[in-house]
């Protein structure tokens, strides 16, 4: 029986642009260009060679997100997936990760799945916790931050390098699964990849495909609320010294004058 | 008064200071009830106690250590049941933010990640967070169910405030998902004996600039000099020139230290994003354009392998 596997990725505001909040307080979409999360590239990574490993198998990348984020879907196409499903409704503006997490639960239990691959975090929330919701949603195993990751048998294994400690992990299929950048290293898509993504099938869902009322996502049915967001004053220029042979001794002078020594 | 779990972060019963910086703040919304688990759990009572808990809830249970995250959840929505607090804070950790998560979602409440501060309001709790690799500042509130918060090391100070931290057993019943996901094994990361990175008051960081494995020892010679901890760029890191435990940015760890020295790094954003709430920023780069000098409060443009060492001598001068 086919492996199938469903790849979770975000269509994010590049964080090498002016990124900002819109008046709503949400973040705003409209004057930054947005990229498929260059943390969810590792999971199609993972996903693809994972499927070139296994006799028969599927890749599905799914994204909850705007009409933009089809770019999102296009570039994993592009990069070897099989087909991809794209959750779009008006009603999701404003979803916080609780919200996220039932969309994307529903939307891969309707897709069909032995194991569900996302990125260490999003590029713009930066939460990291989307896996670990959708994992407790569908009621199976988390096997998340891997830096190395294995599917064989039936079971996943893997490496998940902690603050105190590396620890080996292992777990039955179905699982939820989410890696790090450590994993190894994003394949470029081709100019074959490129055109054969244009006649992979993407498939729309919006809530309503879902069974997912209005209320339940969205600004008005998130679960936290952002009050105030100010841009951070820009750090004071400071004082720029050229070494002429002395610069390790102004540098010493400075940080005694700090008291650091 | 409301009582506040407080999740501990330990290591075989000795408390990682971020957990005694989340105390300080708990108590400023009501009264702490720590939850400890797994082995060690009971020994960190005392510490606690002296940092303003008042009641230390432990259990030791095999599972904690043998399944990820799960028998945790178990554990923390159990003391929840039991203590039906104000709110929930744990120190920010990848284990911590997972189990947070997961909390929230069994007991219908909001989460916050990464708080920098948390007050009371009005309305329950206040997190500051530091959003977009640091550029803006948000205020947010928990809109529904418990606040569940994870907090930032280095966001608040460390306070003796004695309390009674009487220690009860927390009684769990593990749920059937937490034995899902096995540690076949676990490797100790090995001490060096400096400062942790996310505690640490000071940091000195290396990047490509250090170009290579062996002169790395520069940038320890001077990190040991002012007793701090060693951190470095991801792409110093990616050459196999120094741990990715020590990485900070993006994807590595987040500081905030009171002195961040950078060397050798040129401040790509993914980098700011994890050094630029540091309290005073100093570089060193033969570049006289890197961004990195547009945070400096101090820079000197130069060969790291000229400055470096001179300025390791000249503080071991100046303290001698
Ligand atoms: C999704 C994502 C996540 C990322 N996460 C992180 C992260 O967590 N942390 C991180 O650091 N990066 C991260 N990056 C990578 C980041 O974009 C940069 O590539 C990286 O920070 C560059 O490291 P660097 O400054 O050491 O190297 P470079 O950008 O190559 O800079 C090296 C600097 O050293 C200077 N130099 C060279 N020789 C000397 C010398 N002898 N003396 C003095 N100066 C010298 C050069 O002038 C230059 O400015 C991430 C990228 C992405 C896309
Ligand atoms: N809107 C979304 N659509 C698809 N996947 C998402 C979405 N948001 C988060 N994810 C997945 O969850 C991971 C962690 O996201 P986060 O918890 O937001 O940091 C990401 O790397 C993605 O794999």
């Amino acid at each position: 029986m086919s492996l199938r596997i469903v790849v979770t990725v975000k269509y994010v505001p590049d964080a090498t642009g002016d990124r900002h909040f819109a008046d709503d307080l949400t973040v705003d979409r409209d004057d930054v260009d947005g990229l498929l999360s260059e943390l969810d590239e590792y999971a199609v990574e993972q996903a693809l060679q994972i499927a070139e490993n296994a006799d028969d198998a599927e890749v599905t990348v799914l994204t909850v997100g705007p009409e933009d984020a089809k770019d999102a879907l296009r570039k994993a196409l592009s990069m070897g997936a099989d087909k991809a499903v794209h959750v779009e409704d008006d009603d999701l503006h404003g979803t916080d990760a609780i919200g996220t997490s039932l969309v994307l639960a529903k939307a891969i239990e309707k897709a069909g799945y032995d194991v569900v691959i996302s990125g260490m975090a999003s590029t713009d929330g930066t939460m990291g916790i989307v896996p670990a919701l959708v994992a407790e949603r569908l009621g199976v195993p988390q096997v998340t931050l891997l830096s190395e990751i294995a599917v064989e048998d039936g079971k996943v294994t893997g490496r998940r390098d902690g603050d105190a400690a590396s620890e080996q992990l292992e777990a039955s299929l179905p699982a939820v699964v989410s890696v790090t950048d450590q994993s190894g290293e994003a394949r470029y898509p081709s100019f074959k990849g490129i055109m054969a993504a244009k006649k992979k099938p993407v498939e729309s869902w919006d809530l309503s495909d879902l069974d997912i009322e209005a209320e339940e996502v969205g600004l008005e049915g998130a679960y936290t609320k952002v009050e105030s967001a100010d841009a951070r004053p820009a750090r004071t220029a400071g004082t720029i010294v050229k070494d002429e042979g002395e610069g390790g001794k102004q540098l010493a002078a400075f940080l005694a004058g700090q008291k650091f020594i | 008064m409301a009582e506040v779990l407080v999740y501990v972060d330990h290591v075989d019963g000795a408390v990682r200071k971020p957990t005694l910086e989340v105390l300080t703040l708990a108590r400023r919304i009501g009264e702490p009830v720590a939850v400890a688990l797994g082995a060690g759990a009971a020994a960190t009572a005392a510490t606690l106690a002296e940092h303003g808990a008042v009641k230390v809830l432990t259990n030791e249970a095999a599972e904690l250590a043998d399944y990820l995250v799960v028998p945790k959840v178990d554990a923390l929505q159990a003391a929840y049941q039991q203590v039906s607090p104000a709110a929930v804070l744990l120190p920010t950790s990848a284990d911590a933010k997972e189990i947070a998560a997961r909390l929230a979602l069994r007991i219908d409440s909001g989460i916050i990640t990464d708080a920098v501060d948390v007050e009371a309001g009005a309305d329950g709790p206040v997190a500051t967070q530091s959003v977009f690799a640091a550029s803006f500042t948000t205020r947010s509130v928990v809109a529904k169910g418990t606040p569940v918060i994870t907090v930032k090391p280095n966001s608040a100070p460390v306070e003796a405030a004695p309390a009674a931290g009487a220690v009860e057993e927390l009684s769990v019943t593990f749920s059937a998902l937490a034995t899902g996901t096995k540690v076949v094994s676990r490797t100790p990361r090995q001490s060096t004996g400096r400062p942790e990175l996310t505690e640490a008051a000071i940091v000195v960081s290396g990047g490509r600039g250090v170009n290579g494995a062996e002169n790395f020892g520069i940038i320890e010679a001077l990190a040991d000099e002012l007793g701090a901890a060693v951190g470095a760029s991801r792409a110093a890191v990616d050459a196999g020139w120094y741990p990715h435990t020590n990485q900070v940015g993006q994807t590595g760890k987040s500081v905030s230290p009171q002195l961040y020295i950078a060397n050798g790094i040129s401040g790509a954003i993914q980098h700011r994003a994890g050094m630029q709430t540091s309290k005073t920023i100093v570089a060193v780069n033969k570049d006289a354009e890197a961004p990195i000098f547009e945070l400096a409060d101090y820079g000197v443009v130069g060969d790291l392998f000229q400055v470096v060492p001179q300025l390791t001598e000249e503080i071991k001068a100046r303290k001698a």
